[in-house]
Order: structure tokens, then C-alpha cells, then sequence
């Protein structure tokens, strides 16, 4: 047992998990998939603002909309703008190839990208656009340095720059009146859109949990009976 | 009761048995095997997970049933037929998790099954055969993770099967003839899918399963070892039965029964609550889909492998006109294979830890140990420092078997007990 304890102590620094990649100090996240106001406004972001360029392509619409809780009509006529089915996985139009050529990588498809990177990642990569003249598209970003994404929610984020002091540039400020929204409004956007997105990498996250304390529950009273099946029939032995 | 039974003569279900009897051996089976097969009465903790793999085997035969069902062994396909299970399939989350949960859990059985031998040395004689057999077993079961997981067809699956593939390549003039003939290809690709899925869902399995068959009658026949690693045999009642053995059928089986609940506690607990266990179980480039443009940043195999694939990496010198990688092969299939020669190397009066002595105690703690540290620099970005640890890690986990002719024979041990202690 001695040698056990050593062995998971040597192991624990394991569990040290670094999210990002480079040193841009990550905001944190937290998902909530009770929230479904928080993901109906993420989904709905989503659909303006992403799906155009980023499909999901393993996610269906009536899934979607029977998790947030949306009815099948409302769905089809505020969310569905391609004239695909309510059965339909949320694919788009891009053209892989061609798409390569406008941004310099085709645009990935975005069901898993909380599992791929983590939903942190995700929620800190759409806040740190920053106005960039060297770039192609005039924006660079924090998380994701050197992207070949344009800065799609620029209307409603405003404009965002980088603040340099020796040599460090490792704080953005916001020119104020430039966005639709007002700082908390994004964040709050954001944050929605994140959750959206955890919610379309596992969809079945909160069934998964709740189905696991039930099973767990009837696993500590099976547990009992045959802890008392074993003692009943080992007081033979145990008896002498 | 016995007055009834022979006034009225057999019961139904007697009859029943008895017709049966007559055709096909099922009492005397089932006697032999369980209601009359005498387990010593001093099984302890190490002794359940014999049982626990078993149970965990039947947990990945029925989990695969049912994914085979739905998934698609193809490039298109793969990648979005498991993401069909995960979000279109009734419980299709639960089956995958299931699965790819028990294939690490499989492997954590395994090795404490391995390490209870190693403690109470389960493989000295008359025991070779059946640890032979269990070496068999556990190289079978390595290769049957491999091969499935390159079926999920994410971007970690492809690029890890790209490293192991690769490794044969090391191998002097064959090697790259090898290669392609294992990927059927000249990269890895549909047709590598495709074969890895044949060799996955019904080429090993059915080795296994043949395996822990002939596994479990060695077993039978000579019978279990046990904590004293004494032979329960040699002290019999006037009826021929081990003084110290109880028959395994009810005692053992309630006894396991129990374990398989506590067991599937803590596995529903990762099933339900942690099926990635932190990208150690589902690795996180592998929800990207399997791209031969595009390298992981950094590629390691499962948790299970990297302790050897650790050993691999600590080859760094060309040595006899052969490159390091050669001798990386050399030595992570040299790991691999060593124990299946324990029993020829241990030759201590005594076979349990209990009764040896300090040589071979520290020479155990110290191979589990570094057995651990190999495990996790495997995860790990190589590194100068992670290097040299895992030269010396590789040294102490050959030491271990090469010097245990030399220490297990002059250390100092302690005299057996005549019968088992509790």
C-alpha cells in the first residue's frame, strides 16, 4: 500500500492542466447548461453570426431546438436559414476549397471545438480580437495568435486594441461607442455563445449526469445486499 | 428433506439435471470449476481483479456488440458515425462511454492482476504455463486496444497509429516493406481502418477469448496460489480436501460479487461523471477528426501504453551501425516481453513478498515505482530531463528482472508457514 500512496503522489502533478498555449492570462469559464435563455440566445448568435462559415455538421437542428427548448416553428422560421428540414444535421454551404484561399484555412466545423480545445479557450479566443493594420483581415488575436479569421462580432464588440508598456503587450482596451453592445453586454453575449457551444459537444451531458447519480444511488444499495450476502456465508469460515 | 427425496424419488429439477447429465458433462463442469474447486481461504484485495477482468471483458464484448451496430469503418464515415452514436443513437453515449471507459479500465485491472503475481509469486512453478498463458493474454490485449483506437478515426487515433506503425519501419531490411504491408498502404488510411476494424471485432477478440479460456484451466488444474504462496495441496482431510481451501463456489462468488459492485462503482463514477478523466481516457485532439495534413502538437499514446512508449523514447544512441530508433523497438518489445521468463528468474526458497526479503521487496517497490514515472513521461512532450529520468527508469525496470536470479538467491528470507495465516 506504502508503494501505492508514493507512486499516486508522484503522479499527481499530472492533474496539472495547463488550457492555453501561449501566456495570454485566460479568463475563466464555467458552462451551464440549465441556463437554456443562455443557450437559446447562443444558439440564436450562432445561427446569425457563425453558421454561415462554420458548420455543425454532427448536431441536428430538432435536437437543438428540443434541448433549448424550442417548439419546431419557431426554430424553422428564426434559426433555420438554408431551407434544410428540422431533421436536418446544421451544415452549411462553405466551399472547403475555395475557402482556403479567401482565409488561408477552410473554416472548421465547430461541434467539438469545446472538447478539442475547452470551452475556457473558446470563451477567451471571441474576446481578444484586437485591431491589427499587419494582417489580412485587420485583426489579430490573443489566444489564437496570427488567426485567419476576420473578426466577425466587431459590430457589436466595437473596436479593440492592444496596450503596450515595455515591450509587453498583454492588455486590450476597448474604443468606447465603436460596438453595438456595451462591455458586459459582450461578455454576457459571449458567454452565451460559449455555453452554446459546450452544450453542442457533448449534448448529452446533463442526461449523462443525471442517469449517473441514479445508477451510483442503486450501486450503494446493491452494494449493501451483497456486502450482507458475503458476510452471511463467510461466517462458516470466518466462524472458526 | 432427504426423507421426501427418497420416497418420491428425484425432483423435477433433479431429472432435469440428471437427462442433461447423461448428454453433456454440466454438474461434473460445473462441480470441477466452481462448487468443488478449492480456492485457498486467504484471498485477499489483489486476488479480485482476476475476476474483475473477466468482468470487464464481458463489458467491452456486449458495449462492442452494440457499437459495431451504428459505426461505419470508413474515412468518410468513421469520425461522424461515432458522433452519430454519441448524439442520434438511443444511449448511444452510454454504450461509447462504456466501451472506451472499460478499455482503460481493462488495463488498470490488468496490471494490479499482474502486480498481485509479481507480489506473491503466482508464477513459480507449477504455475509457468498459466502465467505464460496470461503473458499471451496481456500482449493480445495490447494489441487489441491499439487496433481500436484508430477506429474512432480522430486526429490522436490516426497520428498515434502513424508512431506505432512507424516503429516496425526501424526493423533492418524489412522494415519499410513491413510498414506497408501492416497499413496496406503507403500511409495510414481507409484500407488501414478497414483491417484494424476486422482485427479488432473478431480476430482478437476471439483470441482472447480462447486465451482466457485455456487460461482459467491452467488455473484450474494446478490450482491458485495465494498470499503465503503456499501450496494449499500438501495438507489434505481424510476426503482428499486442502485443509486450508474452500470451495469457490458460494465463497468466492459472493465475495466477488461484491468487488464487481464496489468495481462498478467507481467505474459508473467515470462513466457518468468523467469519461475523458482529464484527456487520460479520451484524449482531446482526438475529437478532431483524423487529418493527414495536420500533426498533433504533441502525439502520445493512450495511458496505458506510455510507460513502454516511454522506454522506447529513452533509446537515444545508434549503437552496432543501428539507428536509436531500432533500439528503441528493441527495448519497448523487450519490456513487453521480459516477464513472460519471471519464473526462471526467481529463485527464492520462498515465493511471497511476505517471506523474502529486503532485496526483493526494494527491487518491487522500486520497479512499480518507476513503472509509474515511465507512465507518465509517456504523456509527455520529450524532454532532456524526462530523458535522462527515463533512462534510469529503464535500467531499474530491467534490473529488476535481470538481477533477480542473483538477488532473490542471496537475500535473507524468512521461513514459510506450514498453513496459511488469515
Amino acid at each position: 500500500m506504502k508503494k501505492l500512496l508514493l507512486s499516486i503522489l508522484i503522479l499527481l502533478p499530472l492533474t496539472a492542466w495547463s488550457a492555453s498555449t501561449n501566456n495570454w492570462p485566460m479568463e475563466e469559464f464555467e458552462g451551464d447548461l440549465e441556463n437554456l435563455p443562455s443557450l437559446q440566445n447562443g444558439f440564436q448568435l450562432y445561427a446569425n453570426y457563425c453558421l454561415g462559415c462554420h458548420s455543425l455538421q454532427f448536431q441536428r437542428y430538432e435536437r437543438t431546438a428540443d434541448d433549448l427548448g424550442i417548439p419546431h416553428d419557431i426554430a424553422l422560421e428564426n434559426l433555420v436559414f438554408t431551407g434544410q428540414k428540422i431533421g436536418s444535421l446544421m451544415t452549411n454551404a462553405m466551399p472547403k476549397e475555395q475557402s482556403k484561399g479567401w482565409f488561408g484555412a477552410s473554416p472548421p466545423d465547430l461541434t467539438l471545438v469545446t472538447r478539442v480545445r475547452s470551452p475556457e479557450w473558446v470563451y477567451n479566443y471571441l474576446k481578444t480580437f484586437y485591431a491589427d493594420a499587419d494582417r489580412p483581415m485587420g485583426v489579430n488575436n490573443k489566444v489564437y495568435p496570427n488567426v485567419g479569421m476576420p473578426n466577425v462580432l466587431l459590430d457589436l464588440q466595437g473596436v479593440q486594441r492592444e496596450i503596450c508598456s515595455d515591450g509587453h503587450c498583454d492588455q486590450l482596451a476597448l474604443d468606447s461607442g465603436t460596438g453595438k453592445m456595451s462591455a458586459e453586454e459582450f461578455d454576457a453575449a459571449i458567454y452565451d455563445l460559449t455555453n452554446f457551444l459546450y452544450y453542442t459537444g457533448e449534448p448529452t451531458r446533463l442526461e449523462r449526469q443525471r442517469t449517473g447519480i441514479y445508477v451510483l444511488l442503486f450501486l450503494i444499495i446493491l452494494g449493501c445486499f451483497t456486502y450482507l450476502l458475503n458476510r452471511e456465508y463467510w461466517k462458516d469460515i470466518d466462524g472458526h | 428433506m432427504d426423507k421426501t427425496k427418497s420416497e418420491t424419488g428425484p425432483t423435477k429439477l433433479e431429472a432435469v439435471m440428471g437427462w442433461v447429465d447423461k448428454r453433456f458433462p454440466a454438474t461434473e463442469t460445473f462441480e470441477y470449476h466452481m462448487s468443488k474447486y478449492y480456492a485457498p481461504k486467504n484471498f485477499n484485495f489483489w486476488y479480485y481483479f482476476g475476476f474483475l477482468a473477466m468482468f470487464v471483458l464481458v463489458n467491452q464484448l456486449v458495449t462492442g456488440v452494440w457499437l459495431t451496430m451504428n459505426y461505419v469503418p470508413s474515412g468518410e464515415g468513421a469520425f461522424a458515425s461515432v458522433e452519430y452514436i454519441m448524439r442520434d443513437v438511443e444511449y448511444g453515449w452510454l454504450l461509447r462511454y462504456l466501451h472506451s471507459t472499460g478499455a482503460s479500465f481493462f488495463f488498470i485491472v490488468i496490471y494490479l492482476h499482474m502486480y498481485r503475481a509479481l507480489r506473491y509469486g503466482s508464477y513459480r512453478g507449477p504455475r509457468e504455463l498459466l502465467w505464460l498463458i496470461g503473458m499471451a493474454i496481456f500482449i493480445a490485449l495490447m494489441a487489441e486496444g491499439f487496433f481500436g483506437y484508430l477506429l474512432p478515426w480522430g486526429n490522436m487515433s490516426y497520428w498515434g497509429a502513424q508512431v506505432i506503425v512507424s516503429l516496425f519501419g526501424a526493423i533492418p531490411f524489412i522494415g519499410p516493406d513491413l510498414m506497408e504491408w501492416i497499413r496496406g498502404d503507403f500511409l495510414m488510411s481507409e484500407t488501414t481502418l478497414n483491417r484494424f476494424f476486422a482485427l479488432h471485432v473478431v480476430a482478437l477478440p476471439l483470441v482472447l477469448c480462447i486465451l482466457i479460456f485455456v487460461h482459467l484451466v491452467a488455473l484450474h488444474h494446478v490450482g491458485s496460489n495465494n498470499p503465503d504462496g503456499i501450496e494449499i495441496k500438501k495438507n489434505k482431510d481424510a476426503n482428499g480436501i486442502p485443509l486450508d481451501g474452500i470451495p469457490f463456489h458460494p465463497y468466492y462468488t459472493v465475495h466477488d460479487i461484491h468487488a464487481m459492485v464496489v468495481f462498478l462503482f467507481i467505474f459508473c463514477a467515470v462513466v457518468f461523471f468523467a469519461p475523458e478523466m482529464g484527456g487520460y481516457f479520451l484524449e482531446k485532439p482526438n475529437f478532431d477528426m483524423a487529418d493527414p495534413l495536420k500533426t498533433p502538437d504533441h502525439i502520445a499514446p493512450v495511458w496505458y501504453y506510455t510507460p513502454f512508449y516511454a522506454m522506447l523514447r529513452a533509446a537515444t544512441y545508434p549503437l552496432f551501425g543501428m539507428s536509436a530508433k531500432f533500439w528503441g523497438f528493441v527495448v519497448m518489445a523487450g519490456a513487453i516481453v521480459i516477464p513472460a521468463v519471471l519464473p526462471w528468474l526467481d529463485r527464492s526458497p520462498v515465493r511471497s513478498m511476505r517471506y523474502k526479503g529486503l532485496w526483493s521487496r526494494t527491487m518491487l517497490s522500486l520497479f512499480v515505482i518507476s513503472f509509474f514515472i515511465l507512465g507518465y513521461l509517456g504523456t509527455q512532450a520529450p524532454s532532456k530531463i524526462g530523458t535522462i529520468m527515463a533512462q534510469i527508469c529503464t535500467t531499474i525496470y530491467f534490473a529488476y528482472f535481470i538481477l533477480m536470479p542473483w538477488y532473490t538467491r542471496i537475500e535473507k528470507t524468512k521461513p514459510e508457514p506450514e498453513r496459511v495465516t488469515g
